[in-house]
């Protein structure tokens, strides 16, 4: 599901605020698409969250699980206006206390993401947030975090997606809601 | 300055759940070390709330422009106080994660240094601004996110964190700017935290716990 295919009128500025910077963090051909010239549009920040505000308030979703580090740019506002708890998955060694964590893949090796332990309870209906998805590994690991404690992901919610890398279709069935698709 | 030495918020009860709210965790990163996990806060939706509304309310009116949140837990309260007055929000990031053209400061550690870059062209010459993280300690970092911003012409209006220490010396250190601060760390033993000459140790105070501990803890990490 995309709000960009649903064409809401607030996501052409949206959008457009979009920076595209070639060869980043590597050479040969990675487009990387910036956030933060979003941010720095009060208006096009605003109406990010609140598309996704919009879609989640009333459905009871208890915690808003952001992926570090532009996930946390995105989710805790959002849980602030649904009234869910916001929970940071995290590099390893930044949280300080007892965490779960759980290992994926990278084009060359693997990294790790982290939850506190408590953090999340059984039965706790979950959304995940990041920027961006790309191949779906980080918000895979994610969702795992989340189901190996007994939250139940209801969705994954992303700014952009790259669907030309097929990240969807790895994320075991869950849905995905995105705002705009980058090609 | 804080919260609750001021005639509006002193004893509201806000501020008593936010602090309660605050984990302490010891001994990490390091031994020694009294951490303030605010991540505990988070996940109190009231508590929560009420950080944010409480510098809401204090900023709304100051005609700021931009929010500056230092990587990474300083961007898990910039942004919803940016949105909510109206003010772009700015992401201080370690080296190398900024995309595009950056300006960088480097701050001294205790053994070499760490360096906070800001995007050039995000903030734009007499701009108000408020720098925001989660906890100050030595003040090193907020001092180098301070310069960040005056580099390119901004106007620092003040530097806003949940948790702070009681530390006339950073009060004063931060560039002149003032600090203004939520709550207290808890959970500290009642010494001063060291700091070398104002040097940044770590993100969190080092704390002399008494002959019982041996010597000074050094460390070189930087908790963020």
């Amino acid at each position: 599901m995309s709000a960009y295919r649903d064409k809401d009128p607030r996501i052409h500025g949206i959008q457009s605020r979009i920076r595209v910077v070639p060869n980043f963090p590597k050479s040969a051909g990675i487009m990387f698409q910036d956030i933060t010239t979003l941010l720095l549009d009060p208006k096009a920040f605003k109406d990010t969250v609140d598309l996704f505000v919009e879609r989640y308030r009333g459905k009871n979703i208890s915690v808003v699980a952001g992926i570090e580090a532009r996930g946390f740019i995105f989710g805790p506002a959002i849980a602030l206006e649904i009234g869910a708890k916001f929970v940071p998955l995290r590099k390893p060694k930044k949280l300080p206390g007892k965490v779960i964590s759980e290992e994926y893949e990278l084009e060359y090796g693997r990294d790790c993401l982290e939850m506190h332990l408590g953090a999340v309870e059984p039965g706790d209906r979950a959304l995940v947030v990041d920027d961006l998805i790309a191949t779906g590994g980080t918000l895979c690991a994610a969702m795992k975090l989340l189901e190996r404690v007994g939250a139940d992901v209801v969705e994954c919610a992303c700014v952009i997606e790259l669907p030309d890398l097929k990240g969807r279709e790895q994320l075991n069935g869950k849905p995905l809601y995105v705002l705009v698709e980058s090609h | 300055m804080f919260a609750g030495d001021q005639n509006g918020l002193r004893g509201d009860p806000r501020l008593k759940e936010i602090s309660e709210a605050i984990r302490v965790v010891p001994h990490f990163p390091k031994p020694g070390i009294m951490f303030q996990d605010i991540t505990t806060l988070l996940l109190d939706h009231k508590a929560f709330k009420d950080t944010v509304d409480i510098f809401v309310d204090r900023y709304r009116d100051m005609g700021i422009s931009v929010v500056a949140g230092v990587e990474a837990r300083g961007f898990m309260f910039g942004p919803s106080i940016a949105l909510a007055i109206g003010a772009k929000f700015v992401p201080l990031r370690k080296p190398r994660k900024l995309p595009g053209e950056v300006i960088s400061e480097a701050y001294v550690l205790e053994y070499g240094t760490d360096c906070l870059e800001m995007h050039v062209g995000a903030v734009q010459l007499g701009e108000r601004a408020l720098v925001i993280d989660d906890l100050v300690a030595t003040g090193g970092t907020l001092s180098a996110a301070i310069r960040l911003l005056e580099r390119v012409g901004a106007q620092v209006v003040e530097c806003a964190c949940v948790v702070g220490l009681r530390d006339v010396k950073v009060q004063h250190g931060l560039n002149g700017k003032p600090l203004y601060i939520l709550v207290e760390p808890r959970g500290q033993i009642n010494c001063p935290a060291p700091s070398v000459n104002g040097v940044e140790t770590c993100r969190h105070d080092d704390l002399i716990l008494g002959a019982n501990f041996g010597s000074p803890v050094n460390t070189t990490s930087k908790s963020d």
